[in-house]
């Protein structure tokens, strides 16, 4: 399956300054580790020691969290858009 | 010793109009007694912003808390949409402290997400709406200038 993956503006030095890359993997996870292999830089802003979602990291397929789908095996179809969000977080505390 | 943070330009000077400003504090004001936030898009020159500002996007506070605020991921996806399709990209975050001033807090340092990134605050404690912005590198604030026209 071919996807359209949208970085964050943190992921895009990894990947030649592109703001999105078409990546394949029937689910979220064969896709980004299709991105690793093509960009090691990205691997550790996306998975997190335990192998899972990096917990400051959201993804979405299209509309959806894969967090309330099947997180990493989440099954993904041609022309899917995959998008990468960073946690934007703070606070007065 | 920790290494030394990368140099923030001098001269990098936020600049917003008078309607983007009124768009920031008036969704600070909506988002009482709540911390509200806001991602701000626009050019990035050599993954640094220029200081200019393209659009300002209001989003939800998942948090509805007013001591923390996390922008709703949906409505950071629309901002990140919104932005590529103006050929732009995200260039900062604003976000309320309603008792404190307007300077980032430990938690807004600790969970600064990136570097390249303004970082506004707009503290509601007093009357007036206090609006400063900031770089946040390697844990080291350097407030910037704020032109409003």
């Amino acid at each position: 399956m071919a996807v359209t993956v949208l970085l964050p503006t943190l992921l895009r030095a990894h990947a030649d300054g592109a703001s999105s890359v078409e990546a394949e993997g029937a689910t979220v996870g064969e896709v980004f580790q299709g991105l690793i292999a093509r960009y090691p830089g990205m691997a550790a802003n996306l998975i997190g020691e335990d192998g899972e979602l990096h917990r400051f990291v959201n993804v979405y397929r299209n509309d959806d969290d894969i967090r309330y789908l099947e997180r990493l095996g989440t099954p993904v179809s041609d022309g899917d858009e995959i998008a990468i969000l960073p946690a934007v977080a703070g606070g007065a505390g | 010793m920790p290494a030394a943070a990368a140099p923030v330009p001098a001269a990098l000077v936020l600049r917003l109009s008078l309607e983007q400003y009124r768009v920031i504090v008036a969704h600070c004001l909506d988002g009482l007694p709540d911390e509200a936030c806001g991602m701000l898009t626009g050019p990035m020159v050599g993954g640094e912003p220029t200081g200019a500002v393209g659009a300002v996007h209001p989003c939800r506070n998942a948090d509805a808390s007013a001591r923390t605020y996390t922008v709703e991921p949906r409505d950071l996806l629309r901002a990140m949409r919104a932005a590529d399709a103006a050929g732009h990209e995200i260039v900062g975050v604003w976000h309320s402290h309603t008792h404190t001033d307007a300077y980032p807090s430990p938690t807004d340092v600790r969970q600064a997400v990136d570097p390249a990134w303004i970082y506004v605050l707009v503290s509601l404690r007093h009357g007036e709406p206090a609006l400063r912005a900031y770089r946040i590198r390697d844990e080291v604030i350097t407030e910037l200038g704020v032109a409003v026209a």
